[in-house]
């Protein structure tokens, strides 16, 4: 067994609208920043044991798509390393 | 026979909907999500709220609850099914209805009346309106807005599967009169099958008399045998 830390990146699909990231770059515009555009989503580490990397990705696939993510809304990465 | 009104932690609109459904004549109970769903079931809500403080995406977390196994083979049996504001949140994050409601474009939390145009008159749901009727109701949330691809919302909209949409007192549907940035001002919408509904205006709270408007009446009526 090998311990993996799999960092999971939920994010919306692109055409989504994001209302809150919309906001959040309106308030840093207010603090006197420029900025062209600021998009926000979600990151998620995992820590578990695997037989493999393969063996890894494919629990935090099925974990991101059960749960994580809304396939509606949102696309994903998942990055794996060992710990 | 005895409709369930699902609780889950953190619903908060489950004895309103019990409340408004007694006043219907309908027997209604309170049933607790970890004890699951009785054999005399005859209808099920899942009520408006706050399921697990919304974490992760509103409803996804009751989504998960293992009663929710038991209700989709009642509602593939033809039990009705209405989820209601966090109810139609959890109904889309369990896939019993399409799409998804997420943060409203004005990213507030929206409590007000809205006008809603009764698209399909068709349905348990909606058959005590006329097509094209324009009812009052409330809404309450934060993540109400209305998300799906293009081609499925068409799809949807030509299998007459939208319920209502949001307009304005005259029943026209425009943008303005759209409270939370939902696509085509999509307010509810069913299932596969049309007796499973989901829809972000709350009718249990304009269904007794005493508060004013009895205008959601009709939509609870769905459950009457």
């Amino acid at each position: 067994m090998t311990s993996y830390t799999a960092t999971v990146t939920v994010r919306l699909k692109s055409g989504v609208l994001d209302p809150e990231a919309e906001t959040t770059q309106r308030a840093l515009e207010r603090l006197g920043f420029e900025l062209d555009d600021l998009r926000s989503m979600d990151t998620f580490e995992i820590d578990l044991d695997a037989e493999s990397a393969e063996d890894a990705r494919e629990r935090v696939t099925e974990m991101t798509e059960r749960l994580l993510a809304n396939p509606t809304l949102h696309d994903y990465e998942v990055q794996l390393d060992e710990r | 026979m005895t409709v369930a009104v699902i609780r889950f932690g953190g619903s908060n609109c489950d004895r309103d909907t019990v409340r408004a459904l007694d006043h219907l004549g309908i027997d209604a109970e309170l049933v607790w999500h970890e004890d699951g769903l009785s054999e005399n079931v005859s209808g099920i809500v899942l009520p408006g709220g706050f399921s697990y403080g919304d974490y992760l995406r509103a409803g996804a977390m009751a989504a998960q609850s293992p009663i929710m196994d038991e209700v989709r083979a009642a509602t593939e049996e033809g039990t009705p099914l209405l989820g209601i504001c966090n109810g139609a949140q959890i109904g889309c994050e369990s896939s019993l209805t399409p799409g998804a409601f997420t943060t409203n474009e004005s990213a507030r939390f929206q409590c007000e009346h809205v006008y809603l145009r009764v698209e399909n008159a068709d349905t348990r749901w909606t058959e005590q309106y006329e097509e094209g009727e324009v009812v009052e109701l409330p809404i309450a949330h934060g993540e109400g807005r209305f998300e799906i691809a293009d081609e499925r919302l068409e799809r949807l909209e030509a299998d007459d599967r939208i319920l209502f949409r949001y307009c304005d007192e005259d029943g026209a549907v425009t943008d303005t009169a759209n409270p939370n940035g939902s696509k085509h001002n999509v307010a509810a919408v069913t299932g596969e099958r049309d007796t499973v509904a989901v829809m972000m205006p709350h009718p249990e709270r304009v269904t007794l008399p005493d508060i004013g408007s009895t205008d959601g009446q009709g939509v609870l009526t769905g459950f009457a045998e």
